[in-house]
């Protein structure tokens, strides 16, 4: 456990050195989304419909962004050798990059997406199962981007591959908690959808990093 | 890459490889680690299967590696946190003669203090075993010989040491194992 917190720590750590890359899938989401306004113009009953669905596909694709980067840096310079020599099980490694990534890449998003919702003229009334959507929702895509990168590990293009690979698995996420915030504005409670993406969160948790961890295992071979 | 291969490291003993480029000296030492697999045949510690508990057998190895690990972006200490305790970063930059550049940028440092720096991971936290490719890559004559009395001090603890190089090392009576060139393979 001591291990498994000091190999987080210093993963925060290079985030925070690396300010710029970190910021870049946070300023990303931002960005994206606000194109959306500006290419079906800004009527707020057409933009407050599809806001979820903005959100979320934004948010997707945001963090997306820094999964190629989270392995293939220690990958390059040997790291990950001494990391799976740690006395870590490379499933416990892959579980510490993955909440890594989600503390610094989904959990900025979580905090943006409330104020993008309003800005997209969202109902209020959706606002709360929107954020409560992406809670579980923003893990499920940590885990399953810290699967896919450990896997395409050093193949080549292994950038393009990569979201190939995550976005399709990513959907069963993408339509719950879009549906959890639709249900909210149209008056019916979204509590169905939350709690099968809490579901999911369940299943991803221990099944991602023990796929990783193979992944890992097959990389450094 | 190689077939037919057996040997035993005592306690306190050292081993260095010996071959041509491509021979598989690295490959080997990374089977010893564990990160690779062998095809066929075993690797025991004290007659128990190391490949049955990997984590476990990580915890006894220190593995220096070709490349250096090292990460840019932090300090010199600061690469060597998560592998040790403030007190024994202090005192294994001391060894290789760091300590004075501990709140530097690793970015700043030449190729053979990088070297030095992953030396210094060794040393951070007992192993009985330190598998080193090529260790002393880089190194200046003073930081050979210190490298030599850390070897020293590993082994005179009982301690065991794979090496492979292609430059002298600073080991004493270790038993030496020369790979042969890899076959040429057609297909």
């Amino acid at each position: 456990m001591t291990t498994f917190l000091a190999l987080l720590a210093r993963d925060l750590r290079l985030s925070l050195r690396h300010g710029s890359d970190t910021l870049a899938a946070l300023l990303f989401f931002l960005v994206a989304a606000a194109l959306f306004p500006l290419a079906i113009g800004p009527a707020p009953e057409t933009l407050g419909r599809i806001a979820p669905g903005i959100v979320w596909v934004c948010a997707l694709l945001a963090a997306l962004l820094p999964l190629d980067r989270l392995f293939g840096a220690d990958l390059e310079d040997g790291s990950l050798d001494l990391l799976l020599l740690s006395g870590l099980p490379a499933s416990a490694v892959a579980a510490a990059k993955a909440l890594a990534h989600w503390l610094v890449t989904g959990v900025p998003l979580l905090l943006a997406a409330g104020p993008l919702a309003i800005m997209l003229r969202m109902p209020d009334e959706a606002i709360p199962a929107l954020l409560l959507g992406l809670l579980p929702g923003t893990v499920v895509l940590s885990l399953l981007g810290t699967a896919g990168a450990a896997l395409v590990l050093g193949a080549r293009r292994g950038g393009v591959l990569l979201p190939l690979l995550v976005l399709p698995l990513t959907a069963p996420v993408l339509i719950f908690g879009v549906a959890a915030a639709d249900a909210a504005s149209g008056g019916l409670s979204p509590r169905p959808h939350l709690l099968l993406l809490a579901a999911l969160c369940a299943a991803a948790l221990p099944l991602c990093p023990l796929a990783a961890g193979a992944g890992l295992r097959s990389a450094v071979e | 890459m190689f077939a037919g291969l057996s040997f035993a490291v005592p306690a306190g003993g050292a081993l260095v490889l010996t071959g041509p480029n491509g021979s598989g000296k690295s490959t080997l030492l990374r089977l010893l680690a564990g990160l690779a697999r062998p095809e066929a045949g075993r690797l025991l510690w004290d007659g128990a299967d190391t490949l049955a508990d990997l984590p476990a057998h990580a915890a006894r190895l220190r593995y220096l590696g070709h490349q250096d690990a090292v990460k840019p972006g932090l300090t010199v200490a600061e690469n060597l946190h998560f592998w040790g305790g403030s007190d024994a970063i202090r005192r294994a930059l001391a060894a290789v003669d760091l300590l004075r550049l501990a709140d530097l940028p690793a970015r700043m440092l030449s190729a053979g203090q990088k070297r030095r720096l992953a030396i210094a991971r060794l040393v951070l936290t007992p192993a009985p075993l330190w598998l080193l490719d090529e260790p002393t890559l880089g190194l200046d004559a003073a930081s050979v010989a210190r490298v030599g009395a850390l070897l020293a001090a590993h082994r005179a603890g009982g301690g065991m040491v794979v090496a492979a190089t292609h430059l002298p090392l600073p080991l004493a009576d270790a038993a030496a194992l020369s790979l042969a060139p890899a076959p040429q393979t057609t297909q």
